[in-house]
């Protein structure tokens, strides 16, 4: 079997409750995957489920081609590193990453030799002797890592591994895993409600909302081309805006607006029919300035509110009576109270069936 | 704002009386006044005709006190080992996901509802050599079964551990089943992908984490041991003869019955000595813990607190 | 697709091997028997003198000196019940056990009440009104917690015989909340620290005094604790033996000093079944303070044992 990971019809209940409903997902050798989604959608507990760490209610779990549905954790050929690191207390990082060997029965000299592989790689030779309560948070996660690496298997699962970091780790340990990921070109999952992690890290990302995957696809096509309203919602900052309106004969109107929307690529690669739509516009990709007379789609709005944000500032307008903000250059920021033109493309929107949510 | 601290709120000093009297009043001038009596020969009622450590002297020739003295630390050591092992067992199995864990928890902890003067009737009769344990399992036809340890000098103290066994248990299987449900799942978790069997998890991954847990099981028996009265008094009245007799009992009729007040304050602070020491010893754990609290990383303390793990 | 997808091995006959899917069966395994096993059997022994007391107790003498302690009564007989609640001798008294029911009565409640409305004052006070000097006496009061009660006790006699209070009800009061507050200030202590400390600026800020405070803020706030407390002391003061022995005198002797008596100094044949049906009935109160509040109880268990 070609897939490394791979879930077939998998559900989870708990008692009434459906925590993951009939999912499928197969993933390739070598791949990143991100499994991203606000809390309770179910992202951690399919990467318990694969683990072996919750027992499924229906369905089938493949690991390298073999079903490991019924299989204990040890058995899965899996490493996993927590958001607590959960490393154990008492013992040594030394003891920590060879202790789980150790039980397995491996020889010495194998337990050093992974151990001074896993250490080397990670730089935390320094501290093979130390507690973890004398550890920061950020090589913490580096032994939890280490823990994960010794035992050599193909796969790692990640739960939400940088939550407890602050903001700086956090970007650095980023940065360090996707260095890992391109030196070892292992299978990896991992869970996170941090799209930044996800768009940095991923090779695909799942987006998962109540128990479902919502779009599984690379991170760009996530960004640029959202399936539907949550999609859209979930993935970037400051989010979309969505406007309702109507769709008739290549027009959006919203308001006493007329968009010409005949550059926008419709799924189904034609006109699109007449209904009743929500547009969405991304904040970073409306044009205010110089360039907006080149926009096919513009009109004029009073600026609410200026956020200044450093390199960038976020201005709060209205359009069609509904919230509507943009990102610009902090140079070239409006004032508060002014009215200014904006313009964007509809060809970097996103137009929604109103009732279905889904894109068209 | 640092300097009104310093200001003493009237009200506050007068919410706080009680307290202030019951501290310097109770637990030191009483202690103080129980030591110096210690070093006179005090009879029924208190004088103060000091004679050095001529009590001290008497009580450690006193067969009575030496009885008490191997008394305290037989039952101190073989009650409070079978306590924690036996505490720590019944959390783990506990800890197995049991459908009747409420009922179970509710069998093991009524028993420290009651006093410990019901507790030694009960045992009391349940030893009974002629009608108890023993006559009921020899009526089952084990004519030759042998259980009356209350009524034999050398096993009478044994009795009396089963029975502060049965009392306690439950307290230190809710304390250490508290601890075991503070520790972190993902701990748990994590021993599982390594491949640890569930035993060796217990033993040397979430045994050391509850030192906390264990401390103050351990704590709470040992005041237990040291104040044993009641047990005693309802289950042997410290016999047969002497074999029973416990520092607390000691005590008790050297400043009643006996009317020997200046052996009996010998005694009584020689019981102090003990609890010193392991206060001593429970200070040092509390320093070590806030200076390693004060180093990176604050582990994250682990005493349990029945009212929930706050998230902070 | 969904359920378990089974494929038979066509030679093998009858055989039939199942493609791992959905849960995993589970099994009953030895371990999972052995864990019962021991749980049960622990429950046993636990169980084992609450049932030889009710036997006992509805049981007739002749019944008992045949030996059987577990069995159940064959004549079932209330007749130690009513003899330990209102006839067994204790010396020359023979009005049973119900004159230290009622004493224990007098003692609990005020007892409680005292004990545990002094304890919050104390335990705010030291939350929120900390002086020069406030903890060092805590720290006395702490240290108190582990003492053991003979090191202090004949001072204590002295004192009381001064002011009169010994073998007194308020006397007996007295020295259960001396004893008492120690475990029951550090409680409320650990709760009022718990709750947020803008509460109590906002007070101030709103001109309320310590009292006001005290009254109208933090004590309708504590009812939880304060069950805890009442749990605490109920049980702790009803069982109490040493102090009532020492301190209550023979006008308020509790329960269990008169158990302890009715069992003890019987003159002639012990009356066993008499004896348990005594022992449950001063049992009774606890017993039932504990099934009643459950969970609560556990938690007043694992707050007391915070101290450690």
């Amino acid at each position: 079997m070609e897939h490394s990971v791979s879930v077939k019809d998998l559900s989870l209940n708990f008692g009434a409750v459906n925590v993951l409903q009939s999912m499928n997902l197969d993933i390739a050798p070598g791949e990143f995957l991100v499994l991203l989604g606000p809390s309770g959608c179910g992202k951690s507990t399919l990467l318990n489920c694969i683990a072996g760490l919750l027992d499924v209610s229906d369905g089938q779990i493949f690991i390298s081609g073999k079903n490991v549905t019924w299989e204990e954790p040890k058995d899965r050929g899996i490493g996993m590193v927590f958001q607590s690191y959960a490393l154990y207390p008492q013992m040594s990082v030394r003891k920590n990453l060879s202790f789980g060997l150790q039980v397995a029965g491996f020889k010495k000299e194998e337990i050093d030799k992974r151990i001074a592989r896993a250490s080397e790689m990670l730089q935390i030779e320094p501290l093979l002797d130390r507690k973890p309560a004398n550890l920061s948070g950020g090589q913490r996660q580096r032994v939890a890592i280490g823990r994960a690496l010794v035992r050599d298997v193909d796969v790692f699962l990640f739960d939400e591994p940088l939550s407890n970091l602050d903001a700086k780790l956090r970007s650095d340990l980023r940065v360090e895993i996707k260095r890992l990921h391109q030196r070892l070109k292992n299978t990896m999952i991992y869970v996170t409600h941090d799209q930044i992690e996800a768009m940095t890290l991923a090779d695909r990302i799942a987006i998962m909302k109540s128990g479902v995957i919502q779009q599984l696809d690379a991170p760009n096509v996530i960004y640029n081309k959202p399936v539907n309203l949550f999609v859209a919602g979930f993935i970037g900052s400051p989010s979309m805006n969505f406007i309702n309106g109507r769709f008739e004969n290549g027009t959006v109107t919203l308001g006493g607006h007329n968009f010409d929307v005949s550059r926008y690529e419709f799924e189904t690669g034609q006109g699109g029919t007449a209904q009743d739509v929500i547009l969405g516009v991304r904040p970073e990709h409306v044009v205010i300035g110089p360039g907006v007379e080149s926009q096919p789609c513009q009109f004029e709005a009073e600026i609410e509110i200026v956020e200044p944000m450093g390199a960038e500032t976020v201005a709060w307008t209205k359009l069609a009576g509904e919230t509507f903000t943009l990102r610009t250059n902090s140079e070239t920021a409006p004032q508060t109270g002014q009215k200014i033109r904006i313009g964007f493309d509809p060809i970097r929107s996103s137009i929604f069936d109103a009732q279905s949510g889904t894109r068209i | 704002m640092a300097r009104r601290r310093i200001k003493i709120n009237p009200m506050a000093l007068i919410g706080l009386t009680p307290m202030i009297a019951t501290a310097v009043g109770v637990f030191v001038i009483c202690i103080i006044y129980s030591i110096v009596l210690s070093f006179t020969n005090s009879r029924l009622l208190p004088n103060f005709e000091f004679i050095g450590f001529a009590q001290y002297e008497r009580l450690w020739e006193t067969p009575r006190w030496l009885i008490s003295v191997r008394n305290i630390w037989l039952f101190g050591f073989f009650s409070i080992a079978f306590n924690m092992i036996f505490g720590y067992l019944l959390a783990v199995f506990m800890d197995q996901r049991i459908k009747q864990e409420d009922a179970f928890r509710t069998i093991f902890l009524y028993p420290f509802a009651m006093s410990l003067v019901v507790t030694g009737l009960v045992w009391q009769w349940i030893m009974d050599p002629n009608l108890g344990f023993q006559s009921a399992v020899r009526n089952m036809g084990f004519t030759d079964f042998r259980f009356s340890p209350l009524t034999n000098e050398a096993t009478a103290i044994y009795g009396v551990i089963v029975a502060g066994i049965w009392n306690g248990v439950g307290v230190t299987m809710a304390i250490l089943l508290a601890g075991l449900r503070g520790v972190d799942e993902e701990v748990w978790k994590a021993a599982r992908v390594d491949g640890i069997p569930t035993w060796k998890t217990y033993l040397f991954i979430t045994l050391p984490m509850m030192r906390g847990a264990f401390i103050t099981a351990f704590v709470l028996q040992c005041v237990g041991v040291v104040r044993v009265y009641d047990l005693i008094i309802a289950m042997t009245q410290g016999g047969p003869g002497i074999s029973t007799q416990m520092p607390a009992v000691f005590v008790i009729q050297h400043i009643s019955g006996r009317s020997n007040v200046g052996l009996g304050m010998a005694a009584a602070t020689m019981m102090l000595l003990p609890i010193i020491v392991l206060i001593a010893i429970q200070q040092y754990f509390a320093w070590r813990s806030r200076r390693r609290a004060a180093g990176i990383g604050a582990a994250v303390a682990t005493l349990p607190q029945a009212q929930g793990v706050k998230a902070s | 697709m969904s359920g378990a997808a089974i494929s038979t091995k066509p030679a093998a006959g009858a055989k039939v091997v199942v493609e791992p899917a959905g849960p995993k069966p589970r099994k009953l395994t030895i371990t999972r028997i052995g864990v019962y096993a021991f749980l049960v059997i622990s429950a046993i022994y636990f169980l084992l003198p609450l049932w030889v007391m009710l036997v006992t107790s509805f049981k007739t003498m002749p019944e008992i000196r045949e030996g059987y302690l577990f069995n159940w009564p064959r004549e079932f007989t209330f007749e130690p019940w009513i003899k330990a609640w209102a006839t067994a001798c204790t010396g020359r008294d023979c009005n049973g056990i119900s004159p230290g029911f009622w004493n224990s009565v007098k003692i609990t409640v005020p007892g409680v009440i005292v004990s545990i409305t002094i304890a919050a004052i104390n335990g705010y006070t030291l939350s929120y009104w900390k002086f020069r000097g406030s903890e060092i006496f805590f720290g006395i009061l702490m240290f108190g917690a582990f003492v053991p009660y003979q090191v202090v006790i004949y001072p204590l006699i002295i004192f009381m015989r001064e002011m009169g209070l010994f073998a007194t009800l308020p006397g007996i009061i007295i020295v259960h909340t001396i004893f008492g507050m120690p475990i029951l200030t550090l409680l409320f202590r650990n709760f009022f620290a718990s709750l947020p400390e803008e509460l109590f600026k906002a007070a101030r800020i709103d001109g309320a005094g310590y009292w006001q405070i005290f009254f109208r803020i933090m004590l309708p706030m504590s009812v939880p604790i304060a069950i805890v407390a009442v749990i605490l002391q109920v049980t702790g003061i009803w069982n109490d033996f040493l102090f009532g022995t020492v301190f209550a005198g023979r006008e308020n002797m509790p329960m269990t000093v008169q158990l302890n008596n009715i069992v003890t100094t019987t003159t002639g044949t012990r009356e066993y079944n008499v004896n348990m049906a005594a022992t449950i009935l001063a049992a009774a109160v606890p017993l039932a303070v504990y099934f009643i509040s459950g969970k609560w109880f556990v938690r007043g268990i694992a707050a007391g044992a915070v101290k450690g």
